[in-house]
């Protein structure tokens, strides 16, 4: 097991750059994802820790050593990819052990290698059969096996479960939890799934453009949220943004959306905000879930405000609504009871409490 | 006995078909329209060698129905397999195929491997050259060849021409161009992420080429086996050229050159031997037919 540093890493193809000085460092057996949308550069970050990639710049250090030069076979680490890349005319035990036997483990090592991870991951009766009478799930299982029985120092998941249906994701997303827990190996998963990210992740490592936009706990990134795009790649359905701007009204501070349309900021936030220049083009960044059906007794930083509603989606423990305000399509998540319709007015609130203020211009959190 | 009685009176249902049926029906009438008369026009050639291999002499060039053997003989083929020199051009054949399909592969797989996967500077043109040297007709070739071969007899003193072995150096201009290409599209079509598996796990390039790439394309590797061998079998030019010695002959040229005596064709015995020389390749296609289908379609789906 070992720590993984990037230092300035740039990955450029020709006159591309698909990462642009990227810093990082993953902990002893920290389960690190990286998310982004496509073309973000995180599959290449991968790669370039795996050393499939060369790096154009910069140093990667496996266990304190720099790897830049190391070819992948003596970097200890091992890969699943997303389409599994089992050998197709070996069977399940056969795929799992390849690695060992390239190395002249003695066999009995081997087999109790193979035996104990695929108790671990409940594949013990399939250890005989081929890659192609397996079910895609199964296959994953089989592709974690050959990780797990290299033991190696890094355990690297390249969109693993991009290729299972959204059952089956869910599950053995608990599954790679529950293999980390009880292996601890230091983990870099890639993924495009925020939720996947969310829930695995120790920390969670946001890029975009080939930068990293914040690295965070899952709560740090969803309640405090670095940049624009972090806030509304963070959560689903995403954020709602909302063009304003400050004013001071009766020696209060109000967020103005609309011509008819103004809340007075609670305290906490009103000092928070005091310094903003009240000329400043900004956003105002509200999560569908502070968005709610209007309470029939105040609460300080509820704002109650009526609202034409486009569409509803019952989800059945809620129900997501939409409506259109200065421009901008919100979501809002209320209540199934509360009688929202689509095309129809209904009385909703807004939780300033958790409201967040953007630069427009810079996309900056302020 | 209790009696069974079918009621006659159901209501009678009509089979509706569907355009999709009729279009399906015309479709296979039309395919075995054209199959038909494929399998005769392909059919035919050989089964006139073989009623006239059946054929004396005297039956042969008497004026009776071609088509039709009147007294059938296996003369002939008892002079050819008891004469020596049938079983020289024979074995000559058989060693210089077997001979060559083993250099070809040796040659070609690797090269395949390192055309398709390791990726450096020009690889993709020279796959492409590669290609283009296959598209060279050996009648364009042969002159070159020869006086290459010769030129090298003089200067070392190693003649060449004339030997049957000379052949191992010709033939596989011929079929390493087409089995590289070939296995440079089965090797394309296995997934990138399965070497990058092999290198992660600690294969070097020559494990990842003979324990993973070998064993996944091997329906590939049979196809371009197979046509190796039947190029250098069937081989005509090239041994006509280079080998005149009636011990040096292979069986395509020995036939020719031995049982035709000036205008006096030995029809019976050409048939029978070109009969028997096409056996070994119709053997080889039996048993492996399935595998060469597989290896020819690689690539159409991906698997």
């Amino acid at each position: 097991m070992a720590d993984v540093s990037l230092r300035k890493v740039v990955k450029r193809y020709d006159e591309v750059e698909a990462v642009r000085g990227i810093d990082l460092d993953i902990a002893d057996h920290e389960f690190v994802v990286l998310v982004g949308p496509s073309g973000c550069g995180k599959s290449t970050t991968l790669r370039m820790i795996a050393g499939l990639e060369d790096i154009s710049d910069g140093d990667i250090m496996i266990g304190g050593d720099v790897v830049n030069d190391v070819p992948p076979k003596d970097r200890d680490i091992a890969m699943v990819f997303q389409n599994y890349a089992l050998y197709p005319h070996m069977t399940v035990a056969e795929n799992m052990s390849f690695g060992l036997r390239l190395k002249h483990y003695p066999k009995a090592e081997i087999t109790s290698r193979v035996t104990e991870a695929a108790r671990m991951l409940d594949i013990t009766d399939l250890i005989d059969r081929k890659p192609k009478q397996l079910s895609g799930g199964q296959r994953q299982r089989v592709a974690m096996g050959r990780a797990i029985v290299r033991n190696p120092k890094v355990f690297l998941f390249d969109e693993p479960l991009s290729n299972l249906d959204a059952k089956l994701r869910v599950q053995m997303r608990i599954e790679i939890k529950k293999v980390h827990q009880k292996v601890r190996t230091t983990t870099v998963y890639v993924t495009h799934d925020q939720v996947e990210a969310m829930t695995l992740a120790d920390r969670v490592v946001v890029m975009n453009h080939g930068r990293i936009e914040q690295i965070g706990t899952p709560n740090e990134l969803y309640h405090k949220p670095a940049t624009r795009f972090v806030a509304s790649f963070i959560g689903s359905p995403a954020m709602n943004f909302v063009p304003c701007r400050l004013e001071d009204v009766g020696g209060k501070l109000n967020v103005r959306l609309t011509d008819r349309l103004a809340f007075t900021l609670p305290p906490a936030r009103a000092a928070r905000y005091q310094a903003l220049s009240r000329t400043d083009k900004l956003l105002l960044g509200i999560r569908p879930e502070h968005v709610m059906e209007a309470r029939p007794h105040a609460e300080p930083g509820i704002e109650p405000f009526d609202a034409v509603l486009d569409v509803t989606e019952p989800m059945g423990m809620e129900t997501l609504v939409y409506f259109t305000l200065e421009g901008s399509q919100i979501c809002g998540r209320v209540n199934p009871n509360a009688g929202a319709q689509d095309g129809s007015p209904l009385r909703l609130a807004v939780d300033l409490n958790n409201m967040h203020l953007l630069n427009e211009v810079t996309g900056a959190v302020l | 006995m209790s009696t069974v009685t079918i009621d006659k009176s159901g209501p009678t249902r009509k089979v509706k078909y569907g355009s999709m049926s009729r279009d399906r029906t015309w479709a296979l009438r039309w395919s075995y329209f054209f199959l038909i008369l494929f399998a005769i026009f392909s059919l035919t050639p050989p089964l006139y060698m073989l009623i006239t291999s059946l054929k004396s002499s005297a039956e042969i060039s008497a004026a009776t129905n071609p088509w039709w053997v009147y007294h059938p003989t296996l003369g002939n083929y008892v002079e050819l397999l008891t004469s020596n020199q049938f079983l020289r051009f024979f074995w000559n054949s058989a060693w210089v195929s077997i001979i060559v399909v083993t250099i070809t592969m040796l040659i070609s797989v690797p090269a395949a491997f390192a055309l398709a996967r390791m990726k450096f500077w020009g690889s993709a043109t020279l796959a492409t050259g590669v290609f283009l040297t296959y598209l060279i007709p050996d009648s364009l070739l042969f002159i070159p060849l020869f006086k290459m071969f010769a030129v090298f007899g003089d200067w070392t003193g190693i003649q060449l021409v004339n030997r049957w072995y000379v052949l191992l150096f010709i033939y596989p201009t011929l079929t390493v161009p087409f089995c590289t290409w070939i296995m440079i599209g089965y090797f394309a079509s296995i997934p990138k992420e399965l070497d990058e598996a092999a290198i992660i796990d600690g294969a070097s390039w020559f494990q990842t080429l003979t324990r993973i790439f070998i064993p996944v394309a091997l329906p590939g590797l049979i196809a371009a086996t197979i046509f190796a061998f039947t190029v250098s079998w069937a081989q005509f030019l090239y041994p006509l050229v280079f080998t005149t010695s009636t011990d040096q002959l292979v069986l395509p040229v020995g036939i020719i050159t031995t049982l035709i005596k000036g205008d006096v064709f030995n029809w019976g015995q050409i048939m029978t031997g070109a009969l028997l020389g096409a056996a070994p390749p119709l053997i080889i296609y039996a048993f492996l037919m399935d595998y060469y289908i597989a290896g020819l379609t690689a690539g159409a789906t991906k698997g």
